[in-house]
C-alpha cells in the first residue's frame, strides 16, 4: 500500500509541476503578434516566442547561421535598432566595441517578445533557398567526401568564387544548418560542389557523408565575404588547410577560366600524406596557368611516406614562398591556428590587411 | 520546540548568516561559490537568486512535506518520508523553471542581469541542503522558523560569495605564488573565511 501511496504522490507531484510549468509556459512565453520592420520597408507581423533567427527564416530570410542557431559561430550578425532587448553576456564574445555601439546583435540570440525594427544587409535579402539532388558522391580522401548537388529548384545559383551555402540537415528544428564551401567555379551555375571532412558525431558532415546519388538536399546561399578582385595584375595568395581547399578550388577555376596568365600561388597544408586532396588536378592546372605555383606541405609527414614535396606548417612555406611587391590579395581558409599564424606572415610580407579575407571553421 | 517570538525568529535568522553559515560551516553550495565569485556584480546577482530560491522553495516544501510526507501528514496517511529527496529536488527543479519564466516575461532587465546563472541554481546543494536541514527533527521548526533560517541561508550564501568576490579582485594584485594561483588561492582563503565565521559561533547556535 506505502507503494501505491508513494507512487500516487509522485505522479501527481511530478503531473501537477509539469502542468503548472505548461499552463505557466502557455500564457507567460505568449507574446502575441509582433512587428518586424526591416530596412525601413513595410513591417509584417510574426507570433512572438520564437528567435529572432526561426522568425526570419519562416519569412524566408536566411541569415548565415554556421552552428544552426547555437550561438557558437557568431555569423547571424545583423543591426537591431529597437526592440532587441539588452545585449546578453552570450552575445558579446563575438561582438567588438564598434559593433555594440553600432547595435550589432546576434539574430539566434533574440527572442521575439515586441515589435522589432532591424538592418538587414541587402546581399542577405537575395539569399535564396534551393533544392537540389546528389549526382555525384565520392570519397577523395580517407575521411573526405566530394558532393556534386544538381539543383532543381532555382534552376540557377549566382555565386562570387570563395562563398558558401548552408545545408540544411533534416532534424526537429527548422533552422539546424551547416556551412560548407562551394568548391566548383561560379561559371557552373546548375551544379555546385562541396568537399566534406567528417567529423565523428558532426551533424553535418555525418548527413553529407551518407547522403546517396538521387537523394534530395536543401540549401541556402550563397553567403560569404570573399571578394575577388578581378584586376588581372593583383597577384593572388591562396591558402588552405584541410577542408579549407574548397573556396580555393573554386577561386584557381575561375582564374583558370577567365585569367589563365594571372600570378596565383596556392598553399595547401595537412598533417600527413593520406590527408592530401586534389593534387594532380592543381598540377594539371598549373600545365595550362604559366603563373600558378602549388605548394603543398606536410605538418607530420611518417618517415616512411615516399612524400617528396615540403614539410612543415603551411604559414612557413608562405613565408618562404611569398616575395615582391605589387597588389597582392590574400583567401585564407582553415583551422583559427592557422589562419593566425599566416595572419602575421602576410601582415610581415606587407600584403594589405583589408585586401586578406579569412574564413574560420 | 524552539522559540516563535519576534526574539526567538530573529535569532534564527542571525544563526543562519552569520554562525551556521550554510557555505562556510556546511561547505554547500561550493560549486557556484567558486565558479561565480570572479566578479562582484555578477556574484551579487547570484546570490539574490540564491535567497529567494532557497526561501521560496523551503516554504514550500515545508508544506509539502509536513502536509504529504510525514505519518501523521493531514493529505496522506502513509509515512512517505523516503521520498523525501527526490520530493524536494522536483520541486525546486520545477520551482526554479517557474521563476525563470516569471522573471523572463515580466523582469526582462533581471532576468538579463542573473543571465545563465538562474537555470544553475537548480543544482546548487545550499538549495538542497537548507530544504533537507528544515526538517532535521532536532531542530522542530515551524513555518516561521523555517521562512527564517532558508532566508538566512540564502542571505549567508550571498554574504560569503560576496566576501570572496571582494577578496579575489584584490588577489589580482597580490603575488600569489604560481601552483596556488586560481582555485588552490580561493579554497585556502574559503578556509580562512571558515575559521573567521567559527569565531561567531558563541553567540548563538541553531
Amino acid at each position: 500500500m506505502i507503494y501505491f501511496y508513494a507512487l500516487i504522490v509522485l505522479s501527481s507531484l511530478g503531473g501537477g509541476l509539469a502542468v503548472l510549468l505548461l499552463i505557466a509556459d502557455r500564457f507567460l512565453a505568449d507574446y502575441g503578434p509582433c512587428k518586424i520592420s526591416i530596412n525601413d520597408e513595410e513591417p509584417f507581423i510574426v507570433e512572438g516566442g520564437c528567435t529572432l533567427l526561426d522568425v526570419l527564416y519562416e519569412q524566408k530570410i536566411f541569415i548565415p547561421s554556421a552552428c544552426g542557431g547555437q550561438g557558437t559561430c557568431g555569423f547571424c550578425k545583423i543591426k537591431v535598432f529597437d526592440g532587441g532587448g539588452p545585449v546578453l553576456p552570450t552575445e558579446t564574445p563575438y561582438l567588438s566595441k564598434s559593433e555594440l555601439a553600432d547595435s550589432t546583435r546576434l539574430t539566434c540570440r533574440i527572442k521575439v517578445k515586441q515589435d522589432i525594427v532591424l538592418h538587414i544587409r541587402p546581399e542577405y535579402l537575395d539569399v535564396q533557398e534551393f533544392r537540389s539532388t546528389v549526382i555525384a558522391a565520392q570519397m577523395v580522401t580517407h575521411d573526405t567526401r566530394q558532393v556534386v548537388l544538381k539543383l532543381i529548384e532555382p534552376q540557377e545559383i549566382d555565386f562570387r568564387p570563395g562563398q558558401y551555402i548552408q545545408i540544411q540537415v533534416p532534424s526537429s528544428a527548422a533552422t539546424t544548418f551547416r556551412a560548407y564551401s562551394i568548391s566548383s567555379p561560379p561559371s557552373s551555375k546548375d551544379e555546385v560542389e562541396l568537399v566534406i571532412r567528417l567529423i565523428p558525431n558532426g551533424l553535418g558532415s555525418t548527413y553529407l557523408h551518407k547522403v546517396q546519388v538521387g537523394q534530395e538536399v536543401t540549401f541556402t546561399g550563397p553567403y560569404g565575404e570573399f571578394v575577388l578582385d578581378e584586376d588581372v595584375e593583383t597577384e593572388l595568395i591562396c591558402v588552405g588547410g584541410g577542408c579549407g581547399i574548397a573556396p580555393m578550388r573554386s577561386i584557381i577555376r575561375y582564374i583558370c577560366e577567365v585569367s589563365p596568365q594571372r600570378k596565383c600561388k596556392l598553399f595547401y597544408g595537412v598533417r600527413t600524406m593520406k590527408d592530401v586532396m586534389y593534387l594532380d588536378e592543381f598540377q594539371q592546372l598549373a600545365d595550362r596557368m604559366s603563373n600558378f605555383e602549388v605548394h603543398y606541405a606536410l605538418s607530420n609527414p611518417k618517415h616512411s611516406s615516399p612524400w617528396q614535396g615540403e614539410t612543415g606548417f603551411i604559414h612557413e612555406s608562405v613565408a618562404n614562398h611569398v616575395n615582391g611587391k605589387g597588389n597582392r590579395q590574400a583567401f585564407l581558409c582553415g583551422p583559427p591556428l592557422m589562419i593566425e599564424a599566416t595572419m602575421k606572415v602576410l601582415e610581415e610580407k606587407a600584403v594589405p590587411k583589408e585586401s586578406t579575407f579569412y574564413d574560420e571553421f | 520546540m524552539p522559540d516563535s517570538s519576534i526574539g526567538g525568529v530573529a535569532v534564527i535568522l542571525l544563526a543562519a548568516i552569520l554562525t551556521n553559515n550554510i557555505l562556510l560551516s556546511k561547505f554547500l553550495g561550493m560549486c557556484s561559490f567558486i565558479a561565480i565569485s570572479r566578479d562582484l556584480r555578477t556574484a551579487w546577482g547570484m546570490g539574490l537568486a540564491v535567497t529567494f530560491v532557497t526561501f521560496t522553495t523551503a516554504v514550500l516544501n515545508y508544506g509539502i512535506y509536513y502536509g504529504v510526507l510525514v505519518s501523521d501528514a493531514p493529505l496522506c496517511a502513509a509515512d512517505l518520508t523516503y521520498l523525501t529527496f527526490l520530493v524536494l529536488i522536483m520541486v525546486i527543479a520545477g520551482f526554479v523553471q517557474l521563476v525563470e519564466m516569471i522573471i523572463e516575461r515580466f523582469s526582462s532587465v533581471l532576468y538579463y542581469k542573473l543571465g545563465v546563472f538562474l537555470p544553475l541554481i537548480t543544482v546548487n546543494c545550499a538549495i538542497l541542503g537548507v530544504n533537507l536541514l528544515m526538517i532535521d527533527p532536532d531542530r522542530q521548526f515551524g513555518l516561521v522558523q523555517t521562512a527564517a533560517y532558508a532566508l538566512g541561508s540564502g542571505m549567508g550564501w550571498l554574504l560569503a560569495i560576496c566576501l570572496m568576490a571582494g577578496l579575489r579582485r584584490r588577489l589580482e594584485y597580490a603575488d600569489v605564488p604560481k601552483p596556488l594561483q586560481g582555485l588552490g588561492i580561493t579554497l585556502l582563503i574559503t578556509g580562512l573565511m571558515a575559521m573567521a565565521f567559527m569565531g561567531f559561533t558563541g553567540m548563538v547556535d541553531i
